[in-house]
């Protein structure tokens, strides 16, 4: 069996548990052995876990940076944000949202969670297709909210207070420090309005997160503003997703295995390039689809890995045992 | 009692009905095994399971519970779980046809015909064992046959399927009638479908697909394997055969048509026009098409049809094997996938036939629409002109069980499988 095959027939849920773990020791834990991996990941490795520190998630950079005062970030001296974004996109554009899917800590969190639940037996909640739509608006709602708001400090029309907004609503502030025993996050800062809510929003979000993961699968990466931020220049990026919508039947398998009840990847057979905004390139689609090549991840242009019956087979257990 | 005295003992329409279904029978079973040279071997047990059950009046499922299913889309997987045996009843016979013409519009489909034909005789091979037929509401003239059926005692159970399959309203409301039938059908045969259940049946009939995909597969191999009536005589039998036997028989066979590749064997001819089959679903006896197309040099190689492919193409994946999301993909894929012309749009259908026709390496389309099924010939259409579009070329038959105008039917497609002869010269 050459080595395509056998990626074909990957046993994707146990690849990405494995691969998950490693990459969440890597970003929580990494720091105590002096792995540093800079300051502009594109995934939730979140500044505040200072114990494990292995790399710092973009947005809190960002948030600072934009907060400079307007004389200094309107000068050349401002051409240092422009630095850390680069750093940033040649990161995602390696990986494309698979940052989402295999690296980030926080959505490895969920994925835990949603083992939790699925070992109660419970089932998991969707949301009705209305929903879908209004709520997934929200991530570029936050996502506008973290740039401008900085944004208005650095102009003085807000106060230092709101300082780093995003991060002080991050679910990933308060729960990605408790894995190295860190609760340091968990108060309300009475210490001005801005901070009071901001913290109060970010503990009520927090709890909003634990209840919310157990009941859906992926909960909080749907109103993800990295999501979002990911999705302006996924057009860029190294790894594809892509459907042959000639070889698509419809089943919906894909759409019923999504963590983000993504409903173009089995509707549209148009779309070549079918990565959508709150894909999480978790492959499990393509892992779930019986046709032969209907979809598949590309790589520089090569296909790494691909839907085939086979592989349909192997992971459905539909295999006699010789 | 002397021989005399049997014969002059007048026959029951009953046991008239019977012997003509048997002679039908067996006439066609004497065309598919007799008038082709080379058959697989392990095509017997489908030629025999036919001969048992139309000529030699055994019955499929002595003593269990049989659940009549009226169309595709009855999910077999619940039915399974419910400890029933899913039986089609969508039927070919020509005599059976002339009985069910009595209750219907001259201009009517003659697959719903004989299938109202088949019920009202008592000597049809299900006829004891019927708990309830299922009927979908698919075209109008199976809806409407619901009634007919219930005045002839049946216990019918009608299956909401929407008119739309694009739209999340129709998913939804599928999906709901998916769940309902899992808990109603419970009740009919005293097994509640359990979770354990469902999914162990989901695999069963996923093991069943993976065999028709097996074999299917090797259909794409030039020069052709196996000729296609064998298939259809091989998912026709998945009708109502026993899940677990028709899964074995036709990994036989697959192991034997794999041989046959390696060996590089040739069931048609040297140059026999590689055909796409689509439309009015041949169901047996009434192949007619089939092996008129195949008599005529051609080889069927992929087909889009009810009877066949749609019936076991797409499986089931299910990511939380909970009770309801099982249920609800087993909904969804006789839902979404399904390509028959009933629902508004066919754009799913002319991709599938392009898919086909080019993977499978095909010269032609045969596209068969039975007279009376409107949604087949208003397809006509819409296909021919897709078809033109992509330069595949299409014969379209209009027809039904009748045995008259055979002919002018073979002589149309011996002059199509010439025209395709010559268009591969030409290539």
């Amino acid at each position: 069996m050459n080595i395509k095959a056998y990626i074909d027939r990957i046993d994707l849920r146990r690849f990405r548990f494995w691969f998950q773990l490693a990459t969440f020791a890597l970003l929580v834990y990494g720091g105590r052995l002096a792995i540093d991996l800079g300051n502009s990941l594109p995934t939730f490795s979140c500044g505040y876990n200072k114990k494990g520190l292995a790399g710092v998630c973009y947005l809190l950079p960002l948030q600072h940076q934009l907060a400079e005062p307007w004389s200094q970030l309107f000068s050349p001296a401002g051409l240092g944000v422009l630095g850390g974004f680069a750093l940033f996109l040649l990161w995602f554009v390696a990986l494309n949202k698979a940052w989402c899917g295999f690296i980030c800590p926080l959505g490895t969190i969920q994925d835990w969670i949603t083992s939790l639940r699925k070992m109660l037996g419970i089932r998991y909640s969707t949301y009705s297709d209305e929903q879908f739509k209004k709520l997934s608006l929200v991530k570029y709602v936050l996502l506008l909210a973290l740039i401008f708001m900085p944004l208005a400090i650095g102009g003085q029309l807000l106060s230092h207070d709101w300082a780093t907004p995003y991060c002080q609503i991050c679910p990933a502030r308060m729960i990605i420090p408790v894995f190295n025993g860190d609760f340091s996050q968990w108060l309300v800062d009475f210490s001005s309005t801005g901070k009071m809510v901001l913290t109060a929003l970010g503990m009520f979000i927090t709890g909003l997160f634990l209840i919310g993961s157990f009941l859906k699968k992926r909960f909080f990466c749907f109103f993800c503003p990295m999501a979002a931020f990911h999705y302006i220049f996924s057009k860029l990026a190294l790894f594809k997703l892509k459907k042959e919508g000639s070889k698509c039947t419809v089943c919906g398998n894909c759409y019923r295995v999504c963590d983000l009840q993504i409903k173009p990847i089995a509707d549209n057979v148009v779309k070549k390039d079918i990565l959508m905004d709150d894909c999480i390139l978790c492959l499990k689609c393509v892992a779930a689809c019986p046709e032969q090549g209907a979809l598949r991840v590309d790589f520089l242009g090569r296909t790494v890995f691909e839907s085939t019956k086979d592989g349909f087979v192997k992971r459905m257990g539909l295999e006699k045992k010789e | 009692m002397s021989l005399e005295q049997q014969q002059r003992e007048i026959e029951t329409p009953q046991h008239r009905h019977a012997r003509h279904q048997g002679m039908e029978a067996g006439e066609v079973l004497d065309t598919v095994e007799k008038a082709f040279a080379g058959n697989p071997e392990n095509m017997r047990y489908f030629y025999d399971l036919f001969r048992d059950v139309y000529c030699n009046g055994i019955k499929p499922h002595p003593g269990k519970e049989m659940i009549g299913t009226m169309c595709v889309q009855i999910p077999d997987e619940i039915i399974h779980a419910a400890d029933g045996v899913p039986v089609r009843m969508c039927n070919g016979f020509y005599t059976d046809e002339e009985i069910g013409g009595e209750f219907m519009p001259a201009k009517s489909c003659s697959l719903v015909k004989a299938s109202l034909g088949m019920l009202k005789s008592e000597t049809n091979p299900y006829s004891d064992g019927i708990k309830v037929i299922v009927n979908p509401t698919t075209c109008d003239q199976k809806k409407k046959v619901a009634g007919m059926m219930r005045e002839m005692g049946y216990n019918v159970y009608d299956m909401e399927l929407p008119p739309v399959k694009e739209s999340e309203e129709g998913r939804e409301y599928w999906r709901r009638s998916v769940r309902k039938f899992t808990q109603e059908v419970g009740k009919l045969t005293g097994q509640k479908v359990s979770r354990k259940g469902l999914k162990q049946t989901i695999k069963k009939v996923g093991i069943a697909q993976q065999a028709y995909h097996r074999l299917n597969n090797l259909r794409k191999q030039t020069p052709a394997p196996i000729l296609g009536k064998d298939i259809f005589m091989v998912t026709n039998a998945y009708f109502f055969d026993d899940l677990e036997r028709w899964t074995a028989a036709t990994e036989a066979l697959c192991e034997e048509i794999e041989a046959r590749v390696a060996a590089g064997h040739n069931a048609a001819g040297r140059r026999s026009p590689r055909i796409v089959f689509t439309g009015s679903p041949p169901v047996f006896p009434n192949l007619k098409l089939p092996l008129m197309i195949e008599q005529a040099d051609g080889v069927i190689v992929a087909d889009e049809t009810c009877s066949s492919n749609r019936l076991l193409n797409d499986m089931v994946s299910v990511d939380e094997w909970f009770m309801y999301d099982m249920v609800d993909a087993v909904a969804d894929r006789y839902l979404k996938s399904c390509t028959c012309p009933i629902f508004t749009m066919n754009d799913d259908r002319i991709r599938r036939l392009i898919e086909l026709y080019r993977s499978f390496n095909a010269d032609g389309i045969v596209y068969q629409a039975f007279a009376g099924c409107s949604v087949y010939e208003m397809e006509q259409r819409s296909v021919a002109k897709a078809m033109e579009k992509e330069g595949i070329p299409m014969l379209y038959i209009e027809t039904d069980y009748s045995p008259s105008h055979s002919g002018q039917l073979l002589t149309r497609i011996e002059a199509f499988m010439e025209s395709l002869k010559a268009r591969g010269r030409l290539k």
